[in-house]
């Protein structure tokens, strides 16, 4: 049995250790927002914060996330109020079919927890996510607007 | 999350901007269908609940390209209703066979979902409108001439009566449908032809968008296959005894003659006993085949006495050729390409002997319904299909045989009453695609003394889609295959644009065993680097500027003038550019669009290409959303720049070489340049498309670039292959 803490709640999983993460999350856990891309840390449509820091959850075995912070995109919004970078997306419309937005945005929130105000070439080193549908230029935009959003009331 | 038989709801967002699935016949009289919520149809495309909530009838499918949203724009357009108040329903295939195909083509590729359904829906649209106030006139007792409306709300000024659209639905659904209703002008819209948000934005920002790899049924198990990696071979043996104890397996089936998957409570288990499990392939005579035996077939092609035509113009092309000023030649090239969608395949079946269901991605919910239909062996009112919203498509999940949806099916065949969720795995995802096509081409141009292009000829060599997945067509046109020639055919949609005195474009057919697919822009993504990149050869050798040239012979088609002028002033042609950095063009006819591109490159260390900008400008007749356009365009230059150049699957013993995207690479956002959009709607009849037009231009304005950078003609795909990095 492992105990992980997932968006502030406890889970006891009793799976085998060398799991991935991902897996954990999307199929014992029941949180889907996080994507199944490559499996080999390539895309970034797994990406999950692990103490804050952005996990490619695919390649990254359950035992290993165990007594530690994750954070998935369904854990991302406050008290119901969505993350600047999700307030961000919204307004910027950037999704095109959406898939890897999720892994997208956990990225972002990383990079800006480390970064506030990230320059292009900041951005350019920390995002490698892969976008099939090429919403790279509205990524681009939409990093910059949430970067310059006022700070959330907490 | 909610779900019966009939009615499948995808996510909690039953409110405006959530997307509900499936929804019910008649309950409430005798005549009335009724949408999910229960709010009644009025006519087969909207259906309107007591508080004003519009559900629009969408069938062709959502993977990014904002169709469901540009839909809903037209119907709501002509409607005239609060557009605040409009949420989308998906009417399935089982549904639409019941009423003798009410809603028409579900198909969504060819760049098609709107051009080809854009007058029905309006008509569906303004035929609710009449009805709607026709109830309204009805229940005043006044003459319907006399009622006004605005955003769902209905007035007969002179009586300073008002209502809504939601009181007089239930008795406007008793009315008949007008038929043959007059549209608007598109110059009069005021929701449709606005840059306004998608509908489906907000769940793809919260994790709550409900992909087809996400779904959840009571009771259901998932499972991971693996096909014969040749293609064409099939299955001699496995040994099911050796993974059959490992946690969570229930069960190793054989799926058809070509493949085993194993069934598992969760699907990591699956796929790490799949791994584990000892499969004997009888792999056949494809096992010799390989990307060089592949390339020395069409090699002879080039040269093949027998060809299609599929564009013929002027005299005898090859004496034209050889009586020119100067002859220019050159040989070109384009590999496989797999698609690639972020979402592998995957498919949700169940299976008994009175109902087969499958819910999940499919850009063609009737193709995928005939493959439940043919996999089941059930009748047609027994079968349905449900739609997801599509981790992607680029015509990956069209209807293709012995594709995902098969073999759902026939697995669930062996679990009766057990949902099963299929998914493949990325390995098994690039192993068993439905590929770009592989092409050569040869051009022979021919210029008179005067550097006038006066003949050219074009041969196509290698391989058909059509007849690989619709050889009916093929046989209809004598062996032909007239999708080869998109961009560059004789006449329609996909017409080529310059007037050459003597032209002939034909097509050696060299099928293989890879299974070739509609791939994002289908076959002009080859042939505008063919074309595009030999005018500027020809425009070279006749000592001329490559815009000047290509004006010269485009006399005849104001259209494509139009466009290519666009991209030139914009992107800055005859000024001087930014030192180091060299500009490129190119322009084509395709999916009734007319479509150009400029790019400015830079190119360091002799292999490092830096693209800083690419203007892309449309003609598709009318843009029923800017905004979406503008990340159409965008978008299609990511998928059509990755594959210039990193994308290449290649053949080795029979089978794809490249297993996931550390050996099939994808642009990043460090890669991605500047573009600018020109959207330059001239109106007219006929519409053209969006989704795949421009990803054509990309690559040989890039590839124009790069030869006034290096001096260098690269004639070949991907780049990588070159030694060419994007930086």
């Amino acid at each position: 049995m492992i105990r992980l803490s997932i968006n502030g709640k406890t889970q006891n999983v009793d799976v085998d250790p060398n799991t991935p993460l991902l897996w954990v999350i999307r199929e014992y856990v029941g949180l889907t927002g996080t994507k199944y891309g490559c499996g080999i840390a390539q895309c970034g449509a797994c990406t999950v914060h692990i103490d804050g820091a952005a996990v490619r959850s695919c390649s990254f075995p359950v035992s290993g996330a165990a007594g530690k912070k994750i954070t998935t995109i369904e854990g991302l919004a406050q008290n119901g109020k969505l993350h600047k970078v999700q307030q961000a997306w919204l307004e910027h419309d950037v999704p095109q079919c959406g898939y890897c937005q999720s892994g997208m945005i956990m990225a972002v929130a990383a990079l800006l927890k480390e970064k506030p105000k990230p320059t292009d070439a900041d951005i350019d080193a920390a995002i490698t996510n892969i976008c099939r549908c090429g919403t790279f230029q509205q990524v681009r935009e939409a990093i910059h607007m949430a970067a310059n959003a006022a700070a959330p009331k907490v | 999350m909610q779900m019966n038989r009939r009615t499948f709801i995808v996510s909690s967002a039953a409110v405006t901007g959530g997307l509900a699935l499936g929804f019910r016949l008649p309950f409430g009289g005798p005549s009335i269908a009724r949408a999910q919520d229960g709010s009644p149809e009025v006519g087969v495309w909207v259906a309107i609940a007591p508080d004003d909530t519009v559900n629009i009838r969408v069938v062709r499918s959502e993977m990014g390209q904002g169709t469901i949203t540009g839909l809903a724009q037209l119907v709501a357009e002509e409607l005239e209703c609060d557009w605040s108040k409009v949420r989308i329903e998906y009417p399935t295939p089982g549904e639409s066979v019941k009423r003798k195909r009410a809603w028409g083509d579900f198909s969504t590729g060819g760049s098609r979902g709107i051009r080809e359904s854009h007058e029905y829906v309006r008509q569906g649209g303004a035929a609710a409108r009449l009805m709607l106030v026709q109830a309204a006139a009805n229940q005043w007792k006044v003459p319907a001439s006399e009622c006004t409306v605005s955003k769902s709300v209905i007035t007969h000024a002179p009586s300073k009566r008002r209502t809504s659209y939601g009181k007089v639905a239930e008795a406007a659904a008793q009315l008949p449908v007008p038929k043959d209703v007059p549209l608007k002008d598109p110059k009069t819209w005021k929701i449709a032809g606005k840059p306004i948000k998608r509908l489906d934005t907000r769940d793809k920002v919260n994790g709550r968008m409900v992909y087809g790899i996400d779904l959840k049924m009571p009771g259901m198990l998932n499972a991971a296959i693996k096909a014969c990696p040749v293609f064409g071979g099939t299955v001699k043996s496995f040994d099911a005894a050796q993974v059959s104890g490992m946690p969570g397996v229930r069960k190793v089936v054989q799926v058809g003659d070509d493949a085993v998957a194993v069934v598992a409570d969760k699907w990591w288990q699956a796929k790490t006993a799949l791994d584990k499990l000892p499969i004997v392939w009888d792999e056949g005579e494809n096992a010799k085949v390989s990307s060089g035996t592949i390339a020395e077939m069409l090699k002879a092609g080039l040269d093949a006495e027998q060809a299609f035509v599929g564009n013929k113009n002027g005299g005898d092309v090859k004496s034209a050729l050889s009586g020119a000023a100067k002859r220019v030649e050159a040989v070109y090239a384009y590999p496989f390409q797999n698609h690639a969608c972020m979402e592998p395949m995957n498919i949700t079946a169940r299976y008994t002997p009175d109902k087969c269901e499958v819910w999940g991605p499919t850009q063609n919910g009737e193709g995928a319904f005939a493959a439940v239909l043919d996999a089941s062996g059930l009748p047609a009112d027994k079968v349905d299909v449900y739609k997801t919203m599509l981790g992607g498509g680029f015509g990956r999940r069209g209807a293709y045989p012995k594709d995902y949806v098969t073999q759902a099916v026939l697995i669930a065949k062996q679990m009766p009453g057990t949902p099963i969720k299929l998914l493949w795995s990325r390995e098994e995802d690039m192993l068993h695609g439905r590929y770009h096509p592989v092409m050569q081409c040869k051009l022979v141009g021919g210029l008179d003394a005067n550097g006038n292009l006066s003949a050219l000829h074009m041969r196509l060599s290698g391989q058909s889609i059509l007849a690989a997945v619709r050889p009916q067509v093929v046989q209809e046109q004598k062996g032909r295959d007239p999708l080869s020639f998109q961009g560059v055919f004789e006449s329609g949609e996909h017409a080529f644009t310059y007037d050459v005195p003597n032209l002939l474009i034909d097509h050696a057919m060299r099928n293989t065993h890879v299974p070739p697919g509609f791939w994002r822009g289908v076959n002009i993504n080859q042939n505008a680097v063919f074309i595009e990149c030999f005018m500027d050869e020809l425009a070279d050798a006749a000592g001329q500027d490559p815009l000047e040239f290509r004006r010269k012979l485009l006399g005849k088609s104001p259209r494509a003038l139009g466009v290519l002028n666009a991209v030139a002033e914009k992107i800055g042609w005859g000024k001087p550019a930014p030192k180091g950095v060299y500009r490129g063009l190119a322009h084509l006819k395709a999916f009734n669009s007319y479509v150009a591109g400029a790019a400015e490159i830079s190119v360091s260390d002799g292999n490092k290409v830096k693209i800083h900008r690419i203007v892309g400008a449309t003609d598709p007749g009318y843009a029923v959303n800017p905004a979406q356009i503008e990340r159409q365009v965008a978008g299609s230059f990511v998928y059509g720049l990755s594959a210039l150049f990193f994308q290449e699957c290649t053949v080795k013993d029979g089978h794809i070489e490249q297993t996931n995207f550390h050996e099939y690479n994808s642009m990043r956002i460090a890669q991605m340049p500047k573009v600018e959009t020109v959207l330059l709607p001239t109106g007219g009849t006929v519409w053209g498309g969006i989704g795949e037009p421009t990803i054509c231009v990309a690559a040989p304005a890039v590839l124009n670039a790069f030869y006034r950078a290096t001096g260098k003609r690269i004639r070949s795909v991907p780049l990588k292959n070159h030694g060419i990095e994007l930086v």
